[in-house]
């Protein structure tokens, strides 16, 4: 036993050293995905913020202008171009100049003074990004029925009988940052992780190595762990690095245990470096092995629930999701972040990224010995 | 034929000859956008439909029926029915349903009063995307029930201003005709990139980069025997996912195929040259296949425009999505797709993408091998 100990822990040296001895290697292992944790949080944001769009105003009453002015202000619109002519309405929106043409025609004022029929606001919109036109429709429409309860209210007229009270649990103010940002620590723990575990055997492989590696008394069961354990670490880390920036830079609330958040990311990291020994040990180059952890990571992504939900994929891809770990830790990092989620909330969630890890370790360790060329 | 000719001829030929004895070279090429499109295209879809909505009627009267017959017949949502709120609050706890309608007993009492009657919405705010289009959606079938019901009392409706929205180049909001070009840009980048990333540190590591720069061939010849192979196979990849979109997912391809061939080369060139530069400066296959990962996917994917709108992104990362090679084919896939051939978009971003490639080729070439250390 004890003797094993030692073999596995010469092997953790010899891992650590080749993964880390190099300038470039710990250099690409840290500052990247550091950098894109910024870069990245900024960035992937549903939340519209001084999208350009333009206005053509036909109508020279007094509402009209309180109606542009409610669209122009922050924080979602931001007024950048002016139209005086039908044609120009085109030109802005093919050119890209702008995402969205507000039009008060001649009648506006009229139809809203007589109020014998809803006076008409044309809102056209760039559909080539159609998601972000969807949401800047919602946008409008809240303006435009805001406009409209106040002015029923100025002018006394019968209100609406009935109204909407919206309330949001868990992020009051609807913040995507705080859906979004969390989200990124399961991704960048699984883009470091997964290429250092895929390319871990294969470069051995490719190098010449692996076969003596197998001729000394380590088990495969021992080479296995010893493999797996450097990439833990180091996915570990990175996370709690992350999460200490997401909670002290982003100040995404925190609401929930650590415990439960750490077990979720152990059996995360354990699972996707599971995967990718499967990888490494499937193929004899790194460039397989690379070409291989791409086709995890990209579908792993995707099919995450990250950027789109998982509700709205056809049934059978919802199936396909169940195999894929960023899926469960997504639903923990949010859990644990922004509901409070405790332990015994996500054994749901626990149970199949160790299931997961197990299976392909225990593949890994099988095809160690298979493939021998 | 001269000297110089033959000699790129045989540089050409020795690496095709390579492509084919690793196959992961034509995986990259061909499978890999079978299999990423058929996956975004079948599986991703920002379009909500039969959200699940939970329903909470504490007295049942016409009334409340009425307005609850909006949710039961509406294609975006799929209706479930609750005694209490506390029953409703557990099933949103538990993501069952993604938000809680609420009638109180006093409904229909109040609907005749002076004040409006609440309803009170209640939605998951962890995602905030999902729950603003959810609280659009439960908007629309409020104002579609105020103005049905307006009709049937022989009301004017009480709305002084309406909306009329349109959208153009993608009537429809389909998700997938703007997800689709976007995902081209994305596997194209991933293409280029991994296909010659690999390729210089390659032969660092494996020792015949002492070979080649002991023959005749120069650098310039080294580097052009890398590029045009790849070049060949990807856009054989290009052409292969331009034809999935137009007909399997039936993406209107309104411009020309040769602009959209053209500044595909462009991109082509732009992402393979950057392939070039990482492997010439990593030397070492590790770090270029770390590298290529995480300057390839992830900003392709969030910082390209292609989910995420740029316009809405806090300056510094706009500047620094111009970086992005990506997001300049997205915005000429997106308009030659959906739009047309508008010169207006198609010149400035080829004209970057021109740049982009020059500058990478021209530093790969700077920083290329001519002697060994």
């Amino acid at each position: 036993m004890t003797s094993m100990w030692w073999r596995i822990q010469a092997l953790l040296i010899k891992e650590f050293l080749s993964l880390l001895k190099d300038k470039k290697s710990r250099f690409v292992l840290i500052v990247p995905p550091l950098v894109q944790l910024f870069v990245l949080s900024y960035a992937a944001t549903y939340d519209l913020n001084q999208l350009p769009i333009a206005i053509y105003n036909e109508d020279r009453g007094s509402a009209a202008r309180d109606l542009i002015a409610r669209f122009n202000g922050p924080p979602a619109f931001r007024e950048v171009l002016r139209i005086e002519r039908q044609a120009q309405i085109a030109e802005a929106l093919d050119g890209k100049q702008v995402l969205m043409v507000l039009h008060i025609g001649q009648q506006f004022s009229r139809d809203l003074l007589s109020s014998r029929q809803p006076a008409a606001v044309q809102i056209l919109l760039d559909g080539r990004d159609s998601n972000t036109a969807q949401i800047a429709l919602g946008y409008a429409r809240t303006v435009v029925s805001q406009f409209n309860s106040d002015w029923a209210h100025q002018h006394n007229q019968p209100g609406s009988p009935a109204e909407l009270r919206v309330r949001a649990w868990f992020n009051p103010n609807l913040e995507s940052r705080w859906f979004i940002v969390p989200g990124i620590v399961g991704l960048l723990t699984l883009v470091v992780t997964m290429t250092v575990a895929a390319l871990s055997v294969a470069r051995e492989r490719e190098q010449g190595t692996f076969d003596q590696l197998l001729v000394t008394p380590l088990t495969p069961a021992e080479i296995l762990i010893g493999k797996a354990i450097p990439g833990l670490i180091i996915g570990v880390v990175e996370a709690s690095f992350s999460i200490f920036m997401v909670v002290v830079w982003f100040q995404v609330p925190l609401l929930g245990s650590l415990a439960a958040l750490y077990i979720g990311i152990v059996l995360y990291v354990f699972s996707v470096i599971g995967a990718g020994l499967m990888i490494s040990s499937l193929s004899v180059t790194q460039q397989q092995g690379l070409l291989g952890g791409f086709l995890v990571i990209v579908p792993g992504v995707i099919l995450s629930g990250y950027a789109t939900p998982i509700e709205n994929m056809p049934e059978l891809v919802q199936h396909l999701t169940l195999v894929n770990p960023l899926r469960y830790f997504l639903i923990i990092i949010r859990g644990v972040f922004l509901e409070g989620l405790g332990v015994a909330d996500l054994v749901d969630q626990y149970w199949p990224l160790a299931l997961i890890g197990l299976f392909c370790l225990s593949c890994a360790g099988l095809l160690f010995r298979k493939r021998m060329y | 034929m001269n000297a110089a000719s033959q000699r790129l001829l045989g540089l050409i030929r020795k690496e095709f000859l390579q492509v084919l004895r690793d196959p992961s070279s034509l995986a990259i090429a061909f499978a890999m956008p079978v299999f990423l499109l058929l996956l975004f295209g079948y599986g991703v879809s920002l379009d909500a439909r039969h959200v699940p909505i939970g329903l909470v009627v504490e007295h049942v009267s016409p009334e409340s029926r009425s307005f609850s017959a909006g949710f039961d017949y509406s294609d975006y949502f799929q209706a479930h029915y609750f005694r209490d709120l506390r029953e409703a609050r557990q099933a949103l706890l538990s993501r069952k349903i993604n938000a809680i309608v609420h009638l109180q007993a006093d409904f229909e009492r109040r609907l005749n009063g002076s004040e409006p009657a609440p309803i009170q919405v209640i939605v998951n705010g962890v995602d905030a995307n999902t729950a603003r289009l959810t609280s659009g959606y439960v908007q629309g079938v409020w104002e579609a029930w105020l103005n049905a019901r307006a009709e049937w009392q022989g009301l004017t409706p009480v709305r002084a201003v309406q909306l009329e929205a349109r959208v153009w180049y993608n009537s429809g909001l389909r998700s997938r005709n703007f997800l689709v070009p976007g995902l081209i840009a994305v596997i194209m980048t991933l293409i280029g990139a991994l296909l010659t990333a690999l390729v210089m540190a390659r032969e660092w590591e494996r020792g015949t980069m002492e070979a080649l720069i002991s023959t005749p061939v120069s650098v310039r010849e080294v580097l052009l025997g890398k590029l045009i192979p790849y070049y060949l196979l990807g856009m054989g990849g290009m052409l292969l996912s331009i034809g999935m979109a137009v007909f399997l997912f039936q993406v209107p391809l309104v411009g020309s195929l040769w602009v959209l061939l053209l500044a595909g080369s462009l991109f082509l060139l732009a992402a393979l040259g950057m392939g070039l530069l990482i492997s010439i400066a990593a030397k070492n296959q590790f770090v270029a296949g770390q590298i290529a990962i995480v300057v390839t996917f992830l900003p392709a994917f969030i910082l390209s425009g292609f989910i995420f709108n740029i316009d809405s992104m806090p300056w510094p990362v706009q500047l620094f999505t111009h970086l992005v090679a990506a997001r300049y084919f997205v915005a000429i896939l997106q308009t030659v797709f959906l739009a047309g051939d508008i010169w207006e978009v198609i010149l400035p971003n080829a004209l970057a993408l021109l740049l982009m490639a020059l500058a990478f080729l021209a530093l790969a070439l700077w920083r290329a091998p001519r002697r060994l250390e």
